[in-house]
């Protein structure tokens, strides 16, 4: 367990130095004030312009780093060979990917906790006083982060066993699958049997349903989120995660290095 | 059994490659081998022979086709064996948004120590090896020869009992290598086991009490230095000069000449006789040595028999 | 090697259990997301031709994910019975702008777009817009004719181009026979209870999608009502002309001969005669609370 934080703590002083983070959350403060702009030339719909851009920007960025950084995570290590003194120490493989996956996830949270920050501040500049129920907009980020975590561990995954550029390609296609996974369950199926339909409905549970982070319509509009939604999105996630990181840890146990 | 620091059991590791990975390339075949504790073993071989592919199956970096090893006593496969172990990588690199001092406590805090212990330890080893002054720059900007020695230093912070080094000379100046000769011998003197690959041959010599030969994947021989060569002498060798034209005498066109000095090599007992035969010609003698066969003699025979044997598989096409 | 079994048993166990809770989850959640996305109606790009341009080369793909999302709308706003259908055709107008051969999307979209609430979203002008587009874009399709005929007949009630349209439709060669019969019944008598319960019959046997078809049924129900009223009153007739009184209760047709058996509607109720002295449905009957939802 310890082990596990050693190696999350330098992960996590690894990404604070690295200019790249500071560039892109630069550029998602730049999308606040836009959204402000844009939300000035839209009148009576402010909140809403300024909440969905400032949402879509957090959730765009944290996309990137999750998947770029994300795969990173491992195949630099070990395409640098920074792996090969690490791994000689008295410490797990899987202890090493349990903790590289921390540290990002902090990171990540650190970063979509101060473009929460910025969106709401950005919020305050155009709608006072703010009421209590503009608050959820940081049950929106939470939600958002809770499904960077799970793209993260997809990414960690598969840099396991693939390349790097095939390990971002597979997790940018379960991404998208996993966005339309709600639709494909209510397929109106045109030519296909209804075996398949069956089959592909099965499937669509199975992908990692991305829809169900997304609350961002009903926050845009100031409306709540059930408590019971937020609960059940959290165990998901849990249990999604630990399922794909069980995966990576077994793969990554077997591996050889170069 | 007691005494032995790493054992070695028939450990062999096959790489499929190819089309759908039929074909296998064999990197170590039934690779068996002992280091005693507290002796300094040197694992000698050309490129490509198989010394890194066998100190990396013994860190659990790549996974053996088949065999066991065992590390002080414990399979390889419990990682805690890695508490008494120091591995200074191949070319090490480390990460480069580090410090030297930073990387150091990093790797440090694997084993558990105090964090007073910690911090008095990564001062005493930047000292050790030299890097003292520079401890507080990016890794990023430390030359090859900087980032072996830091490799060296997290190699051996926590007091192993066993120093298993992956060409630690390798890409150093002479007074690099001078450096690392000297606390290898240092690891010698507390009682440590060393095991280290190299294929300067000249420094193993020097350093080992016994070392190993591998090629092709295969152990040739394993034992000290001198009984790897022989004890035998090859003869004596008499280097002498022949001033003028004098007249052209028997032992003068057995040697090798290069201007005016001739070498020439004759066997112990008919050494005294020579020397009588360049007395009467007038020769001027210069010296006399003993021709003593070297590791390198016998790694370039083994080397060449290995070649050899492959060509030959190839002509027979099997 | 005894140690690997066990591993990978144990890995499959991990793997199983996890998905079943990620399945169970994953159902939760969909009713919840459900409830929360029918509060929000928002579709922040409405125009057909911004979406078409962004899709690229892959406006069909999109087409047919419009086209699910305007079937998953209706599904959860006609089951949950809230508000209106406003977002239908914005849903409708994409998806058929993106992929204008969607023929399924045209003939679902004016059955539900021209309905009258609850139904659908009461707009027969939207849908008759929605089927002129996609006979442009499908001349071949004799069927878009006919949804368009019903758009007319039914809600728009329009029935010399319910007529025109049966017309134009039967001028196909593949196009069903009874599309000329009715075009010239729909021209000389407009509207009648048996050609509504057969344009709805053809709807119903021909369809194969579940909404529509269910749809039809319920018309069907309602219209059978009607008919069997209709022939109910004329029996009551027969009895007034015989008797020289009113009858009170269908029992009484029975008795005079005029009937084998009460009969009953669909559900088993049997019909009642109502104050007027005319037929009516029994005040038990679930048909009656569907008739007064659907007063069409």
């Amino acid at each position: 367990m310890k082990n596990i934080w050693i190696v999350a703590t330098n992960t996590f002083r690894e990404a604070v130095r690295d200019r790249v983070l500071y560039n892109l959350v630069f550029f998602a403060l730049l999308m606040m004030a836009a959204a402000i702009v844009v939300g000035q030339i839209s009148i009576g719909i402010e909140q809403t312009v300024i909440v969905s851009l400032g949402l879509a920007a957090i959730s765009l960025i944290g996309l990137f780093i999750a998947v770029f950084i994300g795969v990173g995570l491992v195949s630099k290590e070990m395409d640098k060979r920074t792996l090969y003194a690490l791994l000689a120490k008295p410490v797990k493989r899987w202890e090493f990917l349990l903790g590289k996956y921390a540290g990002l996830v902090m990171t990540l949270t650190v970063n979509t906790g101060a473009m929460a920050v910025g969106l709401y501040a950005a919020l305050w500049s155009v709608k006072q006083p703010l009421v209590g129920s503009d608050a959820y907009v940081f049950v929106a980020v939470y939600l958002i982060l809770l499904k960077l975590a799970l793209i993260v561990a997809l990414a960690m995954l598969f840099s396991c066993f693939t390349t790097p550029f095939l390990a971002i390609l597979f997790t940018a296609g379960v991404y998208v699958a996993g966005v339309f996974a709600y639709d494909l369950r209510t397929i109106q199926a045109l030519n296909l049997s209804p075996a398949t339909v069956k089959m592909v409905r099965g499937i669509s549970y199975l992908l990692p349903n991305f829809q169900n982070f997304n609350v961002t319509g009903a926050v845009a509009h100031a409306r709540g989120v059930p408590g019971a939604l937020v609960l059940h999105v959290t165990f998901y996630t849990l249990v999604y995660c630990a399922l794909v990181l069980t995966g990576a840890s077994a793969v990554f146990s077997r591996r050889n290095l170069k | 059994m007691p005494g032995a620091a790493i054992e070695i059991e028939n450990l062999s590791k096959e790489y499929p490659y190819g089309f759908l990975n039929l074909k296998k390339k064999v990197s170590l075949e039934n690779l068996s081998m002992r280091v005693e504790a507290g002796e300094v073993f040197g694992f000698l071989g050309p490129n490509g022979a198989g010394k890194s592919t066998t100190i990396k199956l013994l860190m659990r970096l790549i996974f053996p086709t088949s065999g066991t090893a065992r590390i002080l006593g414990k399979s390889i496969e419990d990682v805690s064996t890695h508490q008494s172990i120091g591995y200074l990588p191949e070319q090490p690199y480390f990460y480069d948004y580090l410090t030297a001092a930073e990387l150091l406590d990093y790797f440090a805090r694997f084993h558990r120590l105090t964090t007073d212990d910690r911090r008095e330890r990564v001062q005493r080893m930047l000292k050790k090896v030299g890097l003292e002054t520079a401890k507080s720059i990016q890794l990023r900007k430390y030359s090859k020869g900087m980032l072996q020695r830091v490799g060296m230093a997290q190699a051996i912070l926590h007091e192993p009992e066993v120093v298993v080094l992956d060409e630690p000379m390798s890409g150093l100046d002479p007074l690099g290598r001078r450096e690392v000769r000297d606390i290898i011998l240092a690891l010698k003197r507390e009682g440590r086991t060393v095991l280290f690959s190299t294929h300067i041959l000249s420094d193993a010599e020097m350093l080992c009490d016994r070392v190993g030969v591998i090629v092709g994947g295969k152990l040739r021989g394993v034992g000290t230095p001198g009984e790897m060569v022989g004890i035998q002498t090859q003869g004596m060798e008499i280097l002498f000069e022949v001033p003028g034209a004098a007249k052209k005498f028997a032992l003068m066109d057995r040697a090798t000449r290069t201007g005016e000095r001739y070498r020439v090599q004759v066997s112990e007992g008919q050494l005294y006789e020579a020397l009588d035969e360049l007395k009467g010609a007038g020769a001027r003698i210069l010296s006399v040595a003993q021709i003593k066969p070297t590791l390198e003699d016998f790694f370039m025979d083994l080397v060449e028999a290995d070649r050899a044997q492959a060509s030959a598989v190839e002509v027979s096409g099997k | 090697m005894t140690g690997r079994i066990i591993g990978g048993l144990v890995l499959t166990t991990v793997l199983v259990v996890g998905l079943a809770a990620v399945w169970a989850l994953q159902k939760r959640i969909d009713t919840e997301q459900g409830q929360l996305r029918l509060e929000q109606d928002d579709l922040l790009m409405r125009s057909g031709s911004t979406v078409k341009k962004l899709s690229l080369e892959y406006a069909p793909l999109m087409g047919a994910i419009y086209w699910t999302r305007a079937v998953q709308y209706y599904g959860e706003k006609h089951r949950l019975q809230k508000r209106g259908l406003d977002l239908l055709w914005p849903l409708l107008d994409i998806a058929t702008t993106l992929d204008p051969n969607l023929v399924v999307a045209y003939r679902f979209g004016s059955m539900f777009l021209s309905d009258a609430p609850p139904r659908g979203a009461g707009r027969p002008d939207l849908a008759v817009k929605l089927l002129e587009r996609g006979i442009q874009a499908n001349p071949d399709d004799w069927q878009l004719y006919q949804d368009l005929g019903n758009v007319y007949y039914f809600d728009a009630k329009d029935y010399p181009k319910a007529a025109a349209a049966f017309e134009e439709g039967s001028r196909n060669p593949r196009a069903k026979i009874w599309m000329k019969v009715l075009a010239a019944k729909i021209a000389g008598q407009g509207r009648s209870l048996d050609t509504s319960y057969f344009l709805w019959q053809q709807v119903h046997d021909t369809t194969t999608d579940e909404l529509i078809r269910e749809n039809a049924e319920l018309h069907l129900r309602l219209l059978k009502v009607d008919l069997d009223l209709r022939a109910l009153d004329q029996f009551l007739d027969e009895y007034e002309k015989q008797t020289g009184k009113r009858a009170k209760r269908m029992s009484e047709i029975v008795e005079a001969g005029l009937l084998k058996k009460i009969p009953t509607d669909s559900g088993g109720f049997p019909y009642v005669v109502g104050a007027s002295g005319k037929a009516e449905l029994n005040l038990n009957s679930p048909l009656l609370e569907e008739k007064l939802e659907n007063p069409n």
